[in-house]
């Protein structure tokens, strides 16, 4: 058997469910290697500890109960920093906020409680969900598994790290320009961003509100699929989510691809797909391909615009969301304000940082007025256009490929003094925020450095059934899953787990196939 | 303040719009369940969602939208088949997300008018549109005793009122003068008065107003420099400060001064306007659509239960009391403006068909008793119903005009019917001479000189013989009886 902690967390909820395993042994093997390898990882902002084995007990006597304990009972999830969670604080990687407590629970936490689930901690990020590292958090950068001097993405870089190294089974992130499909894809996991008003925004601290999405990120699609029928469905707190039957998602998970038809936009590879990632993307259609997939080369002719017109509506969202943090009612106040301006002017300047305030002046330009029409209604309109590109897709194509992000996990600082840079990392996964659309992001093997790729399967709204089931098929097909970072099995071989690599797993070369992604 | 008189001041020409704000009378608030009501604890009707916490979200309550819905058509206006919800961004301590949820772009409702009865003629004045929007929370500055603080250098701020739906009506610069801005104030208050939305309470705060004054050179199309004026707390201030301040913006023009475009703020106290430059003026609220909100659509459908279910409103009543019932203008003004009394009178009316006389009751006697009782004529004690048999009872004859009153005052004392009280107090009229023959004669008896002065001619002295049976009979003679038995008695 395997070492417990790099185990599927469906099959975790089948043991605990069949009483093989007991949560609370679970819960304390998890917070014992959270607390061994998460100084070099750095995942975790907050650890509840002792509210993870109290949640661990009450799983335990309602799985000994047996009365509806719920799909999830016992199996703990990582929660980021930016979801409220009623009594644990939620910082959003932010100093304004480095010791609020909310009184409420999010939307998505209250689910996961019902479902039975264990919140272990939250999850460091880029500030307020603002940038693609983790290196804009105001509590440092956490590490990429694969490689600690990489980031591991971002904003949700702690969810993904902590999923990779094995030190949460299950985790939530959100996405606003890629923040959950980003990280996922350097880090080497699943995630998904689920089509926008899939899932409730309630307790989301908002970034911005018409992107911004909570998505599952775990280590294999099947988990995915059962964290998302966890937290998905209509929400009357949220009146931008969509009353709509959301279920069904693990059935989808039938292999049947067969006749699915399959676009990769030309725009979102490098020129002549001579890179390594579209090497690897366009491996993954050849694999699909070879099961019965049909597979054309298409046109998304205003994705160039998407980027440009995302830094313009989610700055200006974003400049009237964190309006907020005026230190008047909670989060970090300036000392001995004098007057009202000089109270606000110090507490916002000390409490944000500069990746924060860059937005707030970007967005808040963006509004002014003067400038609405040709910034902020402008970018609405190039919106407009981008999505008017899907849903022309959509009617050739069931599903769109392309790579997750251009690059794999670069170096830490490599792009800090280079905004322009940093946001160049989401160019692959703006669009399809912009157009509400759900995507997801799944291994596709490693470049020469050995650091991880990701595919993004970008589907029609509302189908992330058929995003998963083509995800799924590529899954099983590749078995990338199934590798896992050295540092997270060495730390399973030190913890004394009755195995040490999970089955199946091994060295990079169970390609595609096709060789493109391996090595 | 400088006479209306003034020479300077006919050259010139004041033109006003009124911005008003009214908060609706809805259980909960306009983005939460939180209740509204006004007048708890300090910060006890609050959640996250009003208080702006982090991941909080807003959801429209549709009962709010209604309200607006039935306001607009009260005032005419045009109501979108779809509005949406925009936030208009500043900072301020009672505002808890940095920003208000209000309407810009789709306002509920456009184009309306109202008929305003100003010195015996009709003015209209137009609505140019109605919004929904959220209230902020109330500030307190300074160390108030009793609450949390005392320090004068903090100021508290309470939530009970963030998030409370607000609905505001802006008028078009249609008033001349300050009577006609009160006379539009006054119309406006009573019709969202019958609609039921609003308390519309200037001294609770559930009515606010806003004046926008300019002034130009009589004859000149051209508009002059607009000066916003706040912080109003009656129709009085409004009428004091747009009198002040149109004084002095004519005497700047007078004189060749520009009049500066600023917000100013009334002082109650010195009853003049004063310059809150700064801030204000430098305000860009950088408005854009809510992206937590959804848009509302409003169905035709919708509208027209909405319409169907408006009561009468002002105009249509007017015209029903002074046409239909031929009530004087001053009583049709006093009932036209309390919908509580005029669905009293109507309801009198309903079981005595004679408006004239019902109207003289309500207006009198059961004014005077509600007054000294400082009671709403929702709150009579006595039901218009009683009041209706009271009548029959007196055009029947079963009693006088004096017992009747005192039947009224007892009725509404203890809510007995009156022809319980009549029955209680043996206080049926007497009309059978035979019984009223003999204190005749005992009165015309005792008082012979009276009796001479009357057969000398002296008419008028009958009705002390007449108050004097009514004495001896504790009231109960029926006087028409008595004044025909004592002629026959003197006269024969």
């Amino acid at each position: 058997m395997t070492d417990l902690l790099l185990r599927p967390a469906h099959e975790l909820a089948g043991l605990l469910a069949t009483r093989e395993i007991r949560a609370g042994e679970l819960v304390r093997a998890l917070l014992d290697r959270i607390e061994s390898l998460d100084p070099r990882v750095r995942a975790y902002l907050t650890v509840d500890g002792d509210g993870a084995l109290e949640q661990a007990r009450e799983a335990d006597r309602r799985l000994a109960g047996g009365e509806g304990p719920g799909p999830l009972c016992g199996v703990p999830v990582a929660i980021k920093d930016n979801i409220c969670t009623a009594g644990l604080r939620t910082t959003c990687g932010s100093r304004i906020l480095e010791h609020w407590v909310p009184p409420y629970d999010a939307t998505v936490v209250a689910r996961l409680r019902q479902a039975g689930a264990v919140i272990i901690g939250k999850t460091n990020l880029d500030e307020f969900a603002m940038g693609s590292s983790t290196e804009n958090s105001a509590f440092g950068p956490s590490r990429n598994p694969w490689d600690l001097e990489r980031v591991p993405g971002g904003s949700s870089g702690g969810s993904a790290a902590a999923v990779a190294a094995g030190l949460a089974p299950l985790a939530l992130g959100s996405d606003t320009g890629g923040s959950v499909r980003q990280p996922a894809a350097f880090c080497g996991i699943v995630g998904l961003k689920p089509t926008y008003g899939r899932v409730s925004r309630y307790g989301l601290v908002a970034f911005a509100s018409s992107l911004d999405q909570i998505g599952p990120m775990t280590g294999t699609v099947a988990d995915c699929a059962l964290l998302l029928e966890a937290i998905a469905g209509f929400d009357p707190r949220d009146s931008t989510s969509v009353d709509v039957a959301a279920g069904g998602f693990r059935a989808a998970l039938d292999g049947r691809v067969k006749g699915l038809r399959v676009g990769l936009p030309r725009s979102y590879f490098a020129e002549d797909f001579g890179d390594e990632v579209s090497r690897a993307v366009l491996g993954a259609s050849r694999l699909l391909a070879g099961m019965g997939v049909e597979v054309e080369v298409t046109d998304l002719p205003h994705t160039p615009y998407a980027l440009d017109a995302y830094y313009i509506i989610a700055p200006a969202e974003a400049s009237s969301n964190l309006a907020r943090y005026d230190g008047i009612r909670y989060g970090h106040r300036a000392e001995e304000p004098q007057g009202l301006a000089d109270l606000y002017g110090r507490t916002r300047a000390r409490g944000f940082g500069p990746e924060v305030k860059r937005r707030i002046m970007l967005g808040t330009y963006a509004l002014s007025s003067g400038y609405y029409e040709a910034y902020y209604l402008k970018a609405q309109q190039v919106r407009t256009l981008v999505k008017g590109d899907f849903d022309a897709a959509w009617r050739k194509f069931d599903v769109l490929l392309t790579p997750t992000s251009p690059v794999t996990a670069f170096r830490l600082g490599e792009r800090t003094e280079d905004p322009l840079a940093m946001y160049l990392a989401d160019v692959c996964t703006i669009p399809v925020n912009l157009a509400g659309l759900p995507a997801i992001s799944v291994p596709a093997g490693f470049d020469a450095a050995g650091l991880p790729i990701g595919l993004q399967v970008i589907g029609r709204p509302f189908d992330e059934a058929t995003v998963l089931k083509v995800a799924h098929a590529f899954e099983r097909a590749t078995g990338y899953h199934l590798r896992r970072p050295p540092l997270a099995l060495a730390a399973a071989a030190r913890a004394g787990g009755a195995g040490s690599a999970p089955a199946g797993g091994g060295p990079a070369g169970r390609g595609p196939g096709t060789g493109e992604g391996g090595r | 303040m400088k006479p209306a008189e003034t020479p300077a001041r006919t050259d010139y020409e004041a033109v006003i719009g009124l911005e008003v704000h009214v908060e609706l009378r809805t259980e909960s608030k306009m983005f939460c369940s939180c209740s509204a009501r006004f007048g708890a604890d300090p910060n006890s009707q609050v959640c996250p969602v009003c208080l702006g916490l982090p991941g909080s979200l807003p959801v429209i309550n549709r009962r709010a939208v209604e309200f607006g819905i039935r306001a607009g058509l009260a005032l005419h206006c045009e109501i979108a088949p779809e509005t949406r919800f925009d936030r208009k961004n500043y900072f301020y301590p009672d505002l808890p997300k940095g920003y208000q949820i209000s309407q810009y772009q789709h306002p509920l409702g456009r184009g309306g008018g109202l008929q305003v009865p100003v010195d015996g003629r009709v003015l209209r004045v137009g609505i140019r549109r109605l919004h929904l929007e959220e209230d902020t929370g109330k500030s307190i500055h300074g160390g108030v005793p009793g609450l949390v603080t005392t320090d004068p250098r903090y100021s508290l701020v309470d939530f009970n009122r963030s998030g409370v739906p607000l609905m505001e009506i802006v008028s078009e610069p249609d008033l001349r003068t300050p009577a006609e801005a009160v006379a539009y104030l006054r119309e406006l208050r009573t019709v969202l008065l019958y609609t039921g939305i609003s308390d519309v309470r200037m001294e609770e705060g559930s009515m606010r107003v806003d004046v926008n004054v300019s002034v130009r050179p009589r004859g000149q199309a051209e508009l002059g420099a607009l000066v916003e004026i706040k912080n109003l707390n009656s129709f009085r201030s409004v009428e004091r400060a747009l009198a002040f301040d149109i004084d002095r913006q004519v005497e700047l023009i007078a004189g060749g001064e520009p009049v500066p475009r600023e917000t100013r703020h009334y002082d109650e106290e010195r009853q003049i306007t004063f310059s809150s430059r700064g801030k204000e003026e430098a305000h860009d609220y950088r408005y854009f659509p809510d992206p937590d909100l959804v848009a509302v659509t409003i169905s035709r459908d919708w509208v027209a239960e909405v319409a169907r279910n408006l009561p009468e409103l002002p105009d249509a009543r007017r015209r029903r009391y002074a046409e239909g019932f031929g009530l004087p203008a001053a009583d049709v003004e006093v009932l036209v403006a309390s919908p509580a009394l005029a669905a009293f009178f109507d309801a009198t009316v309903a079981g005595y068909p004679n408006p004239r006389t019902v109207a003289n009751w309500v207006l009198g006697d059961l004014m005077r008793l509600l007054n000294a009782e400082g009671l709403d004529p929702a709150e009579s004690p006595l039901p218009p119903e009683h009041l209706a048999s009271l009548l029959k009872l007196l055009d029947q004859g079963t009693i006088s005009g004096r017992q009747a009153k005192e039947v009224l005052e007892e009725s509404f004392r203890t809510g007995k019917a009156p022809a319980e009280v009549v029955r209680a107090r043996d206080m049926v009229q007497i009309t059978d001479p035979g019984q009223l023959a003999p204190v005749v004669d005992r009165v015309v008896a005792e008082h012979p000189e009276v009796v001479e002065q009357i057969r000398g001619g002296k008419q008028q002295a009958m009705g002390f013989l007449v108050g004097q049976v009514m004495k001896r009979t504790r009231g109960q003679a029926n006087p028409q009886v008595v004044n025909r038995l004592l002629r026959e008695k003197i006269l024969n």
